[in-house]
């Protein structure tokens, strides 16, 4: 049986290739970290692979906004490429930066190619935080994709400066939530409440991750790829992971690989 | 662009027959930063050549021969005048301080596992059969002055390079930050004029790191921040970085024919004379373009494509862009051959650089490379397909010779061997004269059972040990999905406290194709292995004794990395001496006691120095006053962990278990923080017996491989009450405990019980049922279950007539260790 492949998208500035493309590994893909000059060049081609992963990082130092540069890149130099890859359903994910970038290029939340009515902004802090929050997962289509088998509560670690989801009107954040496209939120064990700094950065309706409405696309600003061994929560002996070492995170990745098998 | 000509030239500069007092006014005028002594060796050589230096070459030469490049007074002669303990005066003369001390001991220990020692831009020691782990730590503390978020940002910038600047390349996994600033609170009216407030430094300083750290996409895991008067004119950054290295890229060689490149950012003129100006005294007019400026996209590219590069075997050595700029990294690599390069070929921000501030330039994340000429066009499109410059600009010759050009003109024509071991060795007078030594007067107060509690709660709240939170959580410690010891440990996302050290699994690199195979990770061998580092400072002791200051940073360090499950048994050190003006034999002297530590200590825990760095002239012009830093050694200590699966955290796990106290408590209250916040100075400062240290760490690292532990803090500063304290509050649990049964040196008083700051202590969490198989591993050593942990979340310390001397809510002391009121009444 031959792997699927995966794309682990890179340029200047990110940083979280090496364990995305291990993750996807784990999770029995053929992952490889391919520079965006590549697909640019045609020297490879999008559509050989079946999984897009944008990683977490700095894409061009954030500079304008988080993730814009490399939006634009995406957007306006290889659109055709990417339009392509979602219009045959194979899973894209975005994390972190990655997030950031499906966002401004307006991948997500996606009722129309390429419009921009979300964003990700400062974190209402004021600062960049690295800490560990729990996600509440929904149950929808998107969900089904990305996050079956998953507990209904479960910690991932985020990092970020510029991690609050918010959307151009409240109509736009109707529709997101009418279509059901929140698939993870901020959330305590017990969901009852997310108040900072479980909720780490003042999203709308404590939004952490959306997908589009096929479900296909998935933007989340934690990071799966630093949960996918028992080893790096940070109490080792947490009932997260399972019997054989591995953290929930890893569960993300191994659905999108059955996805496409 | 004709009325530019002028600024292509060289300037011959007339050295020749000039009397003393005109030398020391050039060399001080052109920020060169040279004795008269070094002075007359350049005046002699030219004499020879018989013409004048151009001021490429007097350049070139004050860069090579800084302190910061050539660290002059540690190698140097010292005549060393000591009391003895009857304190008789004697003279102890010293060839080379660093290689009769530090460098001594780890030739002494010689290691099979160390690759890498004291020559190249890092230390390097064995991970596995495979690679090695790099470390290197540097201080950036002048720039730091000027303009915190841009001096502390290249400071991290730089020791990133220095590691992918290690042999043929390290790939960078971890970064770690100590700072000592001045205490925030200080009036704005007392402040030296031209001083930054110590809040602005501390904000601008974390926020350089932070920015830069995070933007490289290498998680900041470990450090310490410390807080005194001392600092505040003269702050410390000290930036570290850890890497990993193939081990057959641990060596570079640098062979005649091979082209000279310049790879990553432009050259400006920024950080001109960066080298030299860390060796001048700071003063309110201390010019700030001395500072350089960092971008880190740019570095991050230029480490992407050098380890694809390295991978690919394109080039023979590689070093960093640094101090003193392209004149000391061409020098360097071209140090055993000769070098010509080609000014005009570097590229550049703007026009109009003069020769020389090309040449010496700190601009920042640039790489020189040397590339044998049969991968010239492989190696470019490297760069060229990831948007990197990079840039030829000369060869390797063969000729012993430093060539420098700058279009058609010989700009600078000297001789590597004048250049490298040209410089002339003074000797040094240091003098240690104790400080006559007030024995501190503690009064024992009549114990009521409110008193220590609030001394407990007024150290946990205190600069030093209150929570560093707000500075860790702006660090991203997560990237690269390695970190298994974070420095913020406890199961609650929300309420965490301090770790001890870090450890992380490199298993992205080291697993190689491998990585995300977990069958193969089982059948591997070194498939678990990680990597633990942590640190040690005490400034305070340093003001009583500089020897014992470095012996508790040492004995801290290690301890720190025992904690988590480090073994002393494969741990490598780093020296990092931040001192006042070596030229005041005063300051020299407690730098020697210092350096006599790192030899007696070492030599007995049988841990290596790997690598080091000093930077003195410490030191802020007031007038006629001179402000010097209280002396300051970090010691970093790295070391494998041989199965990360079996590493501890420090907060308490369950209820019910008994919480040991391995090691005994002293009469050693001189330095505590108990002591500084009493306003009490001097006493007896706490002492290291290695021996006995070494084997307490071998026993309890014993019984963590037997997975007897189930939680462990270093016991430092604060003493015990603060070290269970953070562990209850990290843990959210309660423990009691009998002050009577802690190991103790001889009689002591409760308030010296819980806070005496002796060293080669640990806090140990056990489970009743392995009582007898731990207590087991640790016989004849001084260890005792003083306390259990209880279902109240409550702090309890019981002195021998029973009182409650402590009795304080779990929540109340986690508050006042974040700094918040409590609300829990």
């Amino acid at each position: 049986m031959t792997k699927p492949k995966a794309i682990v998208l890179r340029t200047a500035g990110t940083n979280c290739d090496y364990e995305t493309k291990a993750a996807l590994e784990l999770a029995g893909a053929a992952a490889e970290r391919v520079h965006i000059n590549r697909l640019i060049n045609r020297d490879i081609a999008l559509s050989d692979y079946q999984i897009l992963a944008i990683p977490g990082g700095f894409s061009y130092g954030d500079d304008i906004a988080s993730g814009k540069i490399l939006a634009n890149e995406l957007k306006y130099r290889l659109g055709d490429m990417v339009r392509e890859f979602d219009a045959a359903g194979k899973p894209v994910i975005g994390i972190c930066n990655g997030f950031q970038v499906l966002v401004k290029m307006g991948l997500l939340p996606g009722d129309k190619y390429y419009k921009l009515n979300t964003t990700l902004t400062f974190n209402d802090s004021g600062f960049f935080e690295c800490r560990w929050v729990y996600l509440k997962k929904s149950n929808t289509k998107g969900s089904r994709l990305w996050l079956e088998g998953l507990p209904d509560v479960f910690p991932l670690p985020v990092a970020h400066g510029e991690g609050k989801f918010i959307t151009m009107d409240k109509t736009v954040l109707d529709a997101i939530e009418g279509n059901k496209q929140v698939i993870v939120r901020y959330s305590d064990t017990a969901c009852e409440t997310a108040a900072y700094p479980l909720n780490p950065n003042g999203s709308a309706n404590n939004i952490a991750g959306i997908c589009n409405a096929k479900g296909n696309v998935f933007g989340l600003m934690p990071h799966p790829e630093r949960f996918v061994y028992r080893w790096q929560h940070p109490d080792h002996r947490s009932g997260f992971s399972d019997d054989d070492g591995f953290g929930p995170g890893l569960k993300i990745f191994k659905n999108a690989v059955h996805s496409v098998k | 662009m004709r009325a530019l000509d002028f600024l292509k030239k060289a300037r011959p500069v007339s050295i020749a027959g000039l009397p003393d007092k005109e030398l020391v006014k050039l060399s001080r005028e052109n920020v060169l930063s040279l004795s008269l002594e070094e002075m007359k060796a350049v005046q002699e050589y030219f004499k020879k050549k018989g013409r004048n230096p151009t001021d490429v070459e007097l350049e070139t030469v004050a860069q090579t021969w800084s302190e910061h490049c050539k660290h002059k007074t540690l190698t140097g002669i010292v005549e060393y005048q000591y009391k003895d303990e009857n304190g008789k005066w004697k003279t102890r003369t010293f060839n080379n301080l660093l290689k009769e001390t530090v460098f001594r001991v780890t030739m002494e220990l010689d290691k099979k596992w160390c690759i890498s020692v004291f020559s190249d831009n890092a230390g390097i020691i064995e991970f596995d059969e495979k690679f090695g782990v790099a470390f290197k730590v540097e201080t950036h503390n002048h720039p730091s002055a000027l303009e915190p978020y841009g001096g502390a940002a290249t400071g991290i910038g730089g020791v990133i390079r220095d590691v992918l600047g290690v042999g043929l390349g390290a790939k960078p996994i971890a970064n770690t930050d100590v700072f000592c600033f001045g205490v925030p609170d200080i009036a704005w009216d007392s402040l030296p004029a031209g001083v930054l407030h110590p809040r602005r430094i501390a904000k601008g300083v974390v926020a350089g790191v932070r920015d830069y750290g995070n933007r490289m996409g290498i998680p900041t895991v470990n450090g310490a921040v410390y807080f005194d008067e001392g600092y505040i004119s003269n702050p410390l950054v000290y930036c570290g970085t850890l890497g990993i290295i193939p081990k057959d890229k641990c060596a570079k060689k640098v062979s005649p024919g091979d082209l000279v490149l310049v790879v990553g950012g432009r050259t400006g003129r920024d950080g001109i004379h960066g080298a030299t100006f860390s060796s001048i005294q700071l003063e309110q007019d201390t010019d700030v373009s001395a500072v350089q400026i960092g971008n880190p996209i740019v570095e991050k590219k230029v480490m992407d494509t050098v380890l694809k590069a390295r991978d690919l075997n394109l080039y023979s050595a590689i070093t960093d862009c640094g101090a003193g700029g392209l004149s000391s990294a061409v020098g360097e690599l071209g140090e055993e051959c000769g070098v010509r390069v080609h000014l005009e070929r570097v590229p550049l921000k703007y026009a109009g650089l003069k020769p020389w501030e090309i040449w010496v330039s700190e601009a920042q994340e640039r790489m020189v490379l040397s590339v044998p000429p049969a991968k010239r066009n492989e190696i470019e499109k490297i760069f060229a397909s990831e948007n990197v410059e990079a840039v030829f600009i000369g060869e390797f010759t063969g000729d012993n010779k430093l060539t420098v050009m700058h279009g058609d003109e010989v700009v600078a024509d000297l001789d590597m061997k004048f250049l490298h071991k040209g410089v002339p060795r003074p000797t040094r007078r240091a003098i240690w004269n104790p400080v006559q030594n007030p024995k501190a007067k503690i009064e024992q107060k009549q114990v009521n059972a409110s008193s220590y509690g609030d001394s407990l709660k007024k150290l946990l709240s205190s600069y030093n040990i209150a929570s560093k939170e707000w500075i860790v959580r702006q660090y991203d410690h997560e990237v690269q999905g390695q970190t298994v010891i974070k420095p913020m440990h406890g199961p609650s996302f929300t309420a965490q406290g301090p770790g001890d050290a870090a450890v992380i699994w490199p298993y992205t690199v080291t697993g190689g194709e491998n990585s995300g195979s977990h069958a193969s990770r089982k059948a591997g061998a070194s498939a678990w292995r990680g990597v633990v580092l942590s640190c040690g400072l005490n400034p305070e002791y340093g003001k009583i004794d500089p020897y014992w200051m470095a012996a508790s940073a040492i004995d801290e360090a290690l301890r720190n990395a025992v904690c988590v499950g480090g073994s002393v048994e494969r741990m490598a050190i780093l020296d990092n001496f931040c001192w006042g003006n070596p030229n005041r034999p005063e300051q020299l002297g407690g730098l020697v006691r210092a350096s006599l530590a790192c030899y007696d200590m070492a030599k007995v825990f049988q841990t290596p120095f790997i690598s080091g760095k000093d930077s003195l002239h410490n030191e802020y012009a007031l007038g006629d006053k001179v402000l010097s830093i209280p002396p300051a050694l970090l010691i970093s200590a790295v070391g494998i962990v041989e199965d990360i699966r079996k590493t501890v955290t420090m907060d308490i796990k369950e209820n019910g278990n008994l919480i040991y106290i391995l090691g005994a408590t002293a009469k050693e209250m001189g330095g505590s923080h108990y002591n500084k916040i009493s306003k009490i100075t001097g006493g007896s400062v706490p002492k290291v017996d290695p021996a006995a240290s070494r084997a307490r760490m071998i026993a309890l690292s014993a019984a963590m491989e037997a997975g007897l532990v189930r939680s462990c803090h270093d016991c430092s500063e604060g003493g015990i009450s603060v070290a269970i304290a953070e562990m209850c509050f990290a843990g959210d649990k309660g423990v009691t405990c009998d002050i009577a049964a802690i190991p103790a040196d001889g009689a002591l008083t409760d308030s010296e019980l819980l806070f005496s700051e002796s060293n080669g202590r640990f806090i140990i969490e056990v489970q009743p049922s392995k009582k007898s198989e731990f207590e087991k591993l640790f016989k004849g050593l001084p260890i005792s279950a003083a306390g259990n942990v209880t279902e109240a979340k409550m702090l309890v310390f019981r002195n021998a007539g029973g009182h409650k001397v402590i009795n304080e809510k779990i929540g109340e002391l986690r508050d006042a260790w974040n700094g918040r009121k409590s609300k829990h009444d």
